[in-house]
């Protein structure tokens, strides 16, 4: 500029040619734009890489390879089999002997081991116990039980177990495998999708055919309905008292400023702490669902607080100055005007912090909600909140922390199933926002 | 210093609605107001005029207590209304704002429908007992505003949706719907064109004839054009206050002189 208006050359420039400093400003912007594609398209390529594998590891977890085998248990037998020590090795036996009698009559060709069959399903025994228990009526009648096959089995199908991998042990032969799958091909064997995964409870460490995520899912269930009711009605309710109602000072600020730190403390701390005011001192039960939500309300308050009082702010000072000048008082004002306002954000908040109490592990091991609690369902809304349970990501944590690989499967399952809620929560959180957003 | 009292004492003391005596405003540490005595006449027009940040709008934020949301603020000195003081500890603000009415400077409708914004201030006064009465208030509050031709057959669609200066009409019909005795307006036309200030003027106009009206403007024609009485606002001090025509023709202040000629704000 200060040249143009030395010579006179300079003055009448043309826009066609481009000047050396714009040069470097535009290349400079067409660098920043390239680091953030860069940026975007890392973020992207991570998000794909986690989606594909939590997918593969984790479907093969909604099916299994389920053997339906007709069976009748006489009267008799009944009686013998209660009447044993082990009761469920009885039923096994009984289970066995029709089975290997029901395919000798089918005309197997291939020679098998009786023992095969024991190890290709498993242990039907406690099973079929506990069905005649419930149905004592059926003794005597032909009931056809579909009984999971053995983990090993079930991951030769899935492809978690290869041919080459194997050599005889106890646990599996090779003839096994042959045996196995001459059943599949006769139709003895089928995939079935895994109802029992999404509403079963856990199982013990060597049944992982029966193992399922729904008593923990009723856990978390339970753990959020506390959240949900005691951290929305305290947050919003401290955060209208500091934002509307507060003297501004030093006692509020150190309020403001511990709010935001309690935000950022590892929630194992909130962990530790429950154990010993709710359970220890308090003397809640241990693994209670209750004593978890109590645990996630604290660590979801200051993120429910914070987002509220983001949202309290963002309303306009203009309606609150129009309430009170018609002369409606401070309560009137934020109740009827600015609090509808700030619904869309304060539910946005509620969500996120819901979603990530739903998603927090550290805290629930603490007090004890670990995987292998869930082995009943809750008999009751009382129950549901007082007995022992796990939640979600606990049952996840402590299924990929077992041996069997057929358990690992499991957990990729579980995330896949804690995913689609967190996903279904966000979609209610976009949603919700539609819904009461105005314009003001 | 300008003496109020004998300034005041010349205004017909009749009809005095408003009596504000030594009134220092504070934010903080600074001395918004200084010292301001004034009397406002009862069904007329008084205009503050003076320059960005004189204390004006300060003044007329003490007059219904507003300037209680704002937490440094203070304000000393004796305002009362009808002879009661008004920041008396027995006087609840939230009743003395449904007599004391306030337009502010942007409109500010809520987000809600036409009729709701007009209901809104006798439904928490508990002013009607039923529907019906409920609606012939809107309805006589509309009219008051000059909107109700405008809106009649619209009362439920958003009052966001209206223009600017339709939008502005909503707010004084929702101040006059609580039935006021003091309508207080902040620059109530500078967000507004012509054509709108010229209907919300003749609005003041009608307006004048129920309540005491006080208007904030930065417009000296606007104040020459409707206001009865005018007071000169600078630096925090009330400079000058008497009859629009004596301030506009014949001030007797050197510094209302210089600012109504244009050469200081």
């Amino acid at each position: 500029m200060t040249d143009a208006t030395h010579e006179g050359a300079k003055r009448h420039r043309s826009l066609l040619t481009v000047d050396a400093q714009t040069k470097k400003r535009n290349a400079a912007e067409a660098r920043f734009k390239v680091y953030g594609m860069v940026a975007i398209l890392a973020g992207l390529t991570f998000l794909v890489v986690l989606a594909v594998s939590i997918i593969r590891s984790g479907l093969p977890a909604f099916s299994a390879n389920m053997v339906q085998v007709e069976l009748t248990l006489s009267q008799e037998q009944y009686a013998e089999a209660e009447g044993q020590l082990f009761k469920t090795r009885a039923y096994a036996d009984i289970f066995n002997a029709a089975f290997t009698a029901e395919l000798r009559e089918r005309g197997l060709t291939t020679e098998f081991d009786p023992e095969s069959i024991e190890r290709i399903i498993g242990q039907p025994g406690a099973t079929i116990r506990s069905f005649y228990r419930a149905n004592e009526d059926q003794l005597g009648q032909p009931v056809t039980f579909n009984l999971p096959t053995a983990s090993r089995i079930d991951g030769y199908f899935k492809g978690r177990l290869l041919r080459e991998n194997v050599t005889d042990s106890r646990f599996l032969t090779l003839a096994d495998l042959d045996l196995a799958d001459e059943l599949k091909e006769a139709g003895i064997i089928q995939s079935q999708f895994n109802w029992t995964f999404i509403t079963g409870k856990d199982s013990s460490v060597d049944n992982p055919g029966g193992a399922g995520l729904g008593a923990s899912v009723i856990g978390s269930f339970a753990m959020m309905l506390v959240v949900l009711f005691l951290s929305l009605p305290i947050g919003v309710a401290a955060s209208i008292y500091l934002e509307e109602f507060a003297p501004k000072n030093r006692i509020t600020d150190l309020i403001e400023v511990n709010i935001s730190n309690l935000a950022a403390v590892p929630s194992i701390v909130f962990g530790i702490l429950g154990l010993a005011v709710f359970i220890q001192f308090a003397h809640l039960p241990q693994s209670a669902p209750l004593v978890g939500g109590l645990v996630l309300t604290l660590m979801t308050l200051p993120t429910i607080i914070i987002s509220t009082r983001a949202s309290l702010k963002s309303v306009p000072p203009s309606i609150r100055d129009a309430a009170l000048g018609v002369g409606a008082s401070k309560m009137q004002a934020v109740f009827h005007h600015v609090l509808p306002l700030a619904m869309p954000g304060i539910l946005t908040g509620t969500i996120i912090g819901l979603a990530q109490a739903l998603g927090e592990t550290a805290p629930l091991l603490l007090i004890g909600m670990v995987g292998f609690v869930a082995r009943e369902y809750p008999d009751g809304l009382v129950s549901a909140f007082m007995d022992p349970n796990s939640a979600m990501p606990a049952q996840i944590y402590t299924w990929a922390a077992r041996s069997d690989d057929a358990f690992y499967e499991k957990a990729w399952g579980g995330i896949i199933i804690l995913l689609v809620f967190l996903l279904a929560m966000n979609l209610l959180a976009i949603l919700l926002r539609r819904r009461f957003e105005r314009r003001w | 210093m300008y003496d109020a009292p004998t300034q005041a004492s010349k205004l017909d003391q009749t009809d005095i609605k408003i009596t504000a005596n030594n009134v220092q405003v504070y934010y903080g540490d600074t001395h918004a107001i200084k010292d301001v005595s004034v009397d406002i006449v009862d069904r007329a027009v008084t205009a503050f005029i003076g320059p960005s940040g004189c204390g004006k709008s300060t003044f007329l934020r003490c007059l219904n207590r507003m300037n209680d949301t704002i937490d440094i603020c203070r304000v000393e000195g004796q305002i009362k209304i009808d002879g009661e003081d008004i920041y008396d500890r027995r006087i609840d603000p939230v009743q003395l704002r449904a007599k004391v009415g306030m337009v502010f400077q942007k409109p500010n409708p809520f987000p809600k429908s036409i009729y709701d914004n007009v209901a809104y201030g006798p439904k928490i006064h508990g002013m009607t007992r039923n529907k019906a009465e409920l609606d012939e208030v809107v309805e006589t509050a509309l009219r008051g505003a000059a909107l109700w031709d405008e809106v009649k057959d619209r009362l439920h669609t958003p009052g966001t949706g209206l223009s600017g200066g339709q939008q502005q009409r909503l707010c004084i019909a929702r101040a006059v719907a609580t039935k006021p005795e003091v309508l207080l307006m902040d620059e109530p036309c500078s967000a507004l064109d012509p054509i709108a200030t010229a209907q919300v003027e003749d609005l003041i106009e009608s307006l004048k004839e129920q309540f005491s009206v006080v208007i904030v403007t930065h417009s000296m024609q606007q104040a020459a054009r409707i206001s009865q009485k005018t007071a000169f606002f600078h630096l925090g001090n009330l400079v000058e206050y008497d009859d629009t025509n004596t301030i506009f023709t014949n001030p007797s202040d050197p510094r209302t002189e210089s600012y109504i000629t244009g050469r200081i704000g």
